[in-house]
């Protein structure tokens, strides 16, 4: 019975790392691809390190699973935004369908500070318009 | 069928061929934030085969790699992210 419920956690587990890894590669922006990691990292290994938790049932495993998932569960996300807010940073060419940027005008790129509330900072009519060419 | 024939065929396969699509990623990407996440999510996809072969073998030990890795995999993405964001900030 405990099979069954291994082999079954594991199947949506790794079509569900499967389905970001094809996301992935199909995406089209680095905005939308910082977005897939969190997705594996907390549901899809959460599903396997879940399987291997049914599988072994022993306390020991069971413990260093659970640090596992919580700690992949907390810092995936971080890494994700701290990469995210880098690209944003570094003005990274995005996809041109993407229309609505949130973060148009919080932030002051002489001063390096981002605010929350609307600033409405005027960026600068020359240099902000013209993004640097992508990197090699 | 038993369980260690089931994850030969059906899930390391799965889990290779996705490990083979974010490398594709990681070779391709435009810019460097590209090949970073994508290195992220090749340490967490390695994470999740390190599970399966200690399943597979009926090793427990195997796990503590595995919480290695995420330390690791988390080290790596902030440290390569605090670069990036600093070198944007230089080159303004």
């Amino acid at each position: 019975m405990s099979e069954i419920i291994v082999m079954i956690m594991s199947t949506i587990g790794a079509l569900f790392v499967l389905s970001t890894a094809l996301a992935m590669y199909r995406n089209r922006d680095v905005y939308l691809r910082v977005n897939v990691t969190t997705k594996t990292a907390t549901l899809g290994l959460g599903l396997i390190l879940g399987a291997a938790m049914v599988f072994f049932s022993e306390y020991s495993v069971t413990t260093r699973v659970l640090a596992t998932i919580l700690f992949v569960g907390l810092t995936a996300p971080i890494g994700g935004h701290m990469l995210a807010r880098a690209a944003y940073i570094n003005k990274i060419e995005r996809w041109e369908g993407m229309k609505i940027d949130d973060l148009e005008g919080q932030y002051d790129r002489e001063k390096n500070i981002l605010h929350s509330e609307d600033r409405k900072i005027k960026p600068k009519p020359s240099k902000a318009d013209d993004k640097p060419a992508p990197e090699k | 069928m038993t369980i260690v024939d089931y994850y030969n065929y059906v899930i390391i396969p799965i889990l290779g061929l996705s490990v083979i699509l974010v490398f594709i990623r990681f070779l391709k990407g435009p810019s460097l934030a590209d090949r970073v996440i994508s290195l992220d999510m090749l340490i967490l996809m390695a994470i999740g085969i390190i599970v399966v072969y200690s399943i597979i073998y009926n090793q427990s030990t195997f796990l503590d790699i595995a919480m290695l890795f995420a330390l690791i995999a988390f080290l790596g993405t902030v440290a390569f992210a605090y670069y990036l964001e600093e070198r944007g900030k230089r080159d303004e």
